[in-house]
C-alpha cells in the first residue's frame, strides 16, 4: 500500500526533476503564459546574457494590462495608435520578443486576445495535472482545472524562459472544504470573499489550498476558476480543485487540448489526480455552504468582508490592535462611518470585468440582473469588459452586448481594463466602485479609488439602483 | 547579483502589516522596460502622509526596512524588490512575507528575514531612536547596539545564493541533462503534455 497522497503532492511529485540536498526542488513547468508588464525585463536579461528560450512550444504570450479597452481597429480595419507611449513600448516589446523566441503570441486585434488567466482555459493550454505560471499572482486561477498554477516574478519568468524549471520549495497543504447548498443569490464570488474574510489576507500564506466539498463539486469551471482566482488574496500560492467530469467535458474539443488517443492517455491519467481517501493537509478550515450570504468587501484588505446586510464595522470591534488601526485607516480611505448599512452606500462607478469574473456566465449572471432595468442617474460610469474576444463574440451572439449598451452600460474590448490603473480605465480619486475584480488595495484602481469587490450579479444590482445592493432584492421581482 | 554577507545600518520603523505590492510599487510606475529607477516610486501612497518615515532625513537610504506581517502582499510583481533595491534597502524584518515577494526579494539580493512579533516591536524602538540594526548571514542574526540578538532561520539555497550571489539560472542550466532526461521520460509518459 503505497501512503494516500493529496492532489497537490501528486503534481508536485510528477514534476521533480531533481531535488537538493537542502530540500529545494527543481520543478519542471509545463505551460508558461507571458504577458507584457512582467516580461520585458526577464526577455532583456535573456539577452544580455546569451541565452534562449528552451521551450517555446510550451509558452504562450498575450497582451492584457495596458492594453486600452476602447476600439484597436478603425472603420477601415487599420490598427490604432496607444495614446501612452510607455504603454506602447511594453506591448511592443511583447510583440517583438515573443515571436522572435518562436512563442506562440495572440495579438491585440486577434479574435482570441484576452486576459491570460481567461485564455489559457479557454484555449484548453492550461491542463489538468501540469504545472502552470505566469508573471501574474493570479495565476492561480487555473488551478480551478487541477493544475498547479501560480505566479512569479520576473527573475523566475527568465528562469522558466531559459530551463522550463523552477527551483522551489514545497509548500503547507490545507483543505477548505464547503458543504452544503448555497442560498439563493449566493455565487461562487461570495464563496471566495467569504472564505477570505473567515481565514484572512494571510490565512493561506504558505499553503497551497484544495478546495474541497460538494459545492466546489457541482460548481462549473467558471465558477471554479473565480474561486481559484483568489487563492492568492488569502495568502496562498496556488489554489486547486480536482479534475472530474466537469473539468473534462469543459476542456475536450478546446483548440490547445489533446485529441484522439493523446485526450484519452490524458483522462485517464488526469483521473488518478484526486486526493486520495485519508491523506492527510496540513491545515482544514471547513464551512457551511448555507452560512454564505452575498458578500463584498468594505475595507481595503480582501479580509474585510462583511454579508451585504451588514453594517460598515466598528474598527474597535476587531480584537487584534494592529487590526483596529489598520481598520480605522481602511474607514478614512474609503469614506465610511461605522454602522452605516452597506445597502445605504451609493456607488460612483461599476466595473464588471477582470480575470475573477468576466467569462460568459459572469456577463450572463450580470446581464439577468440588467435586464429591462437602467443605469441609475447617479452612476458616473458602468463598465463591462469581457475577458476575451471569444467571451466577447459569445456574449454578442447571445444578444448581452444589447442588454447592458440599452441600459446605459459601455461594452469593451477585452483586457484588464478598471482591476488595476494601468491603462486609461481609472476610478477617479475618491469615487466609489462597485468591482467583480478581485483586489480593493489602497490605489488598485486608480490613486484615491475606492474599491468595492462584488460578484457580477451585485455589481449589475449597484449599477440600476446606484447604490450597493443585495441582489436578491431584485431577483425574481419583475423589472 | 552581489553577494550579500552582512547589512547594517539604520533601520526604517514602518511596521505596518498587509503591506501590499501595490503599497511598495503603485501600477503605473510598472510600464518600464528596465529594472533600475523604481525607487523614486516605492511608498508613494504613504509618502502623501504627512510625517512618514520614508522622507525622514533620519532614514534616507537606510538599508533595513521593519515592517507587519504578511509583508508584499498582492500582485507576483518583482518591481516591487526593485524598487526596495533602488532606493537603499538590502534586508527587510518582519514576521511573514508572501511567498512570491520573499523570492523577488531574495533574488534581488534582498535578505527577507523572518522574526516574531515581539523581536519586530522590539526594533521598531531601537530604528525608531535612530540607531543602527544589523542583519548577519554568516550567523544567521540580527543585532541592535543595545545587545538585543535575535536569531533567525532562512532556507539554505536561498542563503547560499544571497552569500554568494549566485545566478540561479546559471545554476539550473548547469543540470540541463537532467532536465532533457525528464522531458524524455515524460515525453513517453504524458506525451499529451
Ligand atoms: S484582470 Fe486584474 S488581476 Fe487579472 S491579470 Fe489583469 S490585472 Fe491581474
Amino acid at each position: 500500500m503505497t501512503e494516500p497522497k493529496t492532489l497537490y503532492a501528486k503534481i508536485w511529485d510528477a514534476h521533480v526533476v531533481d531535488t537538493r540536498a537542502d530540500g529545494t526542488a527543481l520543478i519542471y513547468i509545463d505551460r508558461h503564459l507571458v504577458h507584457e508588464v512582467t516580461s520585458p525585463q526577464a526577455f532583456e536579461g535573456l539577452r544580455a546574457a546569451g541565452r534562449t528560450v528552451r521551450r517555446p512550444d510550451l509558452t504562450l504570450a498575450v497582451p492584457d494590462h495596458n492594453l486600452p479597452t476602447t476600439r484597436r481597429v478603425d472603420a477601415q480595419g487599420q490598427r490604432l495608435p496607444i495614446a501612452d507611449l510607455e504603454s506602447a513600448a511594453q506591448l511592443a516589446a511583447l510583440a517583438r520578443n515573443a515571436p522572435a523566441a518562436g512563442i506562440r503570441y495572440i495579438d491585440a486585434v486577434a479574435a482570441e486576445q484576452g486576459i491570460v488567466h481567461v485564455v489559457g482555459p479557454e484555449q484548453g493550454f492550461t491542463l489538468p495535472g501540469t504545472t502552470v505560471v505566469c508573471g501574474d499572482s493570479h495565476t492561480a486561477s487555473h488551478g480551478a482545472l487541477g493544475a498547479l498554477a501560480f505566479g512569479i516574478g520576473t527573475s523566475e519568468v527568465e528562469h522558466v524562459l531559459a530551463t522550463q524549471t523552477l527551483l522551489l520549495q514545497r509548500s503547507q497543504s490545507m483543505e477548505v472544504r464547503v458543504d452544503g447548498v448555497l442560498g439563493a443569490g449566493v455565487t461562487p464570488k461570495d464563496v471566495i470573499l467569504h472564505i477570505i474574510g473567515r481565514i484572512g489576507a494571510a490565512g493561506g500564506t504558505g499553503h497551497v489550498i484544495e478546495y474541497t466539498g460538494n459545492v466546489f463539486r457541482e460548481m462549473s469551471i467558471e465558477g471554479r476558476l473565480t474561486v481559484a482566482n483568489m487563492s492568492i488574496e488569502a495568502g496562498a500560492r496556488a489554489g486547486l480543485v480536482a479534475p472530474d467530469e466537469t473539468t473534462f467535458a469543459y476542456l475536450k474539443g478546446r483548440p490547445m487540448a489533446p485529441v484522439g488517443a493523446q485526450w484519452d492517455a490524458a483522462v485517464a491519467w488526469w483521473r488518478t489526480l484526486a486526493t486520495d481517501p485519508g491523506a492527510a493537509y496540513d491545515k482544514v478550515v471547513v464551512i457551511d455552504a448555507g452560512e454564505i450570504a452575498p458578500s463584498l468587501t468594505w475595507g481595503t484588505s480582501p479580509e474585510d468582508v462583511v454579508p451585504i446586510t451588514g453594517v460598515v464595522p466598528d474598527p474597535m470591534s476587531f480584537a487584534d490592535p494592529s487590526k483596529q488601526a489598520a481598520a480605522q485607516k481602511s474607514l478614512d480611505y474609503m469614506g465610511l462611518v461605522p454602522g452605516t448599512r452597506m445597502q445605504d452606500v451609493g456607488v460612483d462607478m461599476v466595473f464588471i470585468g477582470s480575470c475573477t469574473n468576466s467569462r460568459i456566465e459572469d456577463l450572463r449572471a450580470a446581464a439577468d440582473v440588467v435586464r429591462g432595468r437602467h443605469v441609475a442617474p447617479g452612476v458616473a460610469q458602468a463598465l463591462v469588459v469581457p475577458g476575451s474576444g471569444l467571451v466577447k463574440r459569445q456574449a454578442e451572439a447571445e444578444g448581452l452586448d444589447r442588454v447592458f449598451v440599452d441600459a446605459g452600460f459601455e461594452w469593451r474590448e477585452p483586457g484588464c481594463s478598471m482591476c488595476l490603473a494601468m491603462n486609461p480605465d481609472k476610478v477617479p480619486p475618491g469615487m466609489r466602485c462597485a468591482s467583480t475584480s478581485n483586489r480593493n488595495f489602497v490605489g488598485r484602481q486608480g490613486p484615491g479609488a475606492r474599491t468595492h469587490l462584488l460578484s457580477p450579479a451585485m455589481a449589475a444590482a449597484a449599477a440600476v439602483t446606484g447604490r450597493l445592493t443585495d441582489v436578491r432584492e431584485l431577483m425574481g421581482a419583475a423589472a | 547579483m552581489n553577494p550579500v554577507v552582512k547589512v547594517e545600518g539604520r533601520a526604517i520603523p514602518f511596521g505596518r502589516k498587509n503591506v501590499d505590492t501595490d503599497v511598495i510599487i503603485p501600477a503605473h510606475y510598472l510600464k518600464t522596460i528596465s529594472r533600475s529607477g523604481l525607487g523614486r516610486g516605492a511608498f508613494e501612497v504613504v509618502r502623501r502622509e504627512p510625517g512618514n518615515v520614508f522622507d525622514d532625513p533620519r532614514y534616507v537610504g537606510a538599508p533595513v526596512l521593519i515592517a507587519g506581517d504578511n509583508f508584499g502582499c498582492g500582485s507576483s510583481r518583482e518591481h516591487a524588490a526593485w524598487a526596495l533595491g533602488d532606493m537603499g534597502v538590502q534586508a527587510v524584518i518582519a514576521p511573514s512575507y508572501s511567498d512570491i515577494f520573499s523570492g523577488n526579494a531574495v533574488k534581488n539580493g534582498i535578505v527577507p528575514v523572518v522574526l516574531p512579533q515581539d523581536a519586530v516591536d522590539r526594533l521598531m524602538v531601537v530604528a525608531a531612536e535612530g540607531l543602527p540594526v544589523t542583519v548577519d548571514l554568516e550567523s544567521c542574526t540580527v543585532t541592535t547596539p543595545y545587545q538585543d540578538r535575535y536569531s533567525f532561520t532562512i532556507d539554505p539555497f536561498r542563503r547560499d545564493c544571497l552569500m554568494h550571489g549566485l545566478d540561479e539560472i546559471g545554476l539550473t542550466m548547469a543540470q540541463g541533462d537532467a532536465i532533457s532526461a525528464y522531458e524524455a521520460k515524460v515525453g513517453a509518459e504524458r506525451g499529451w503534455v
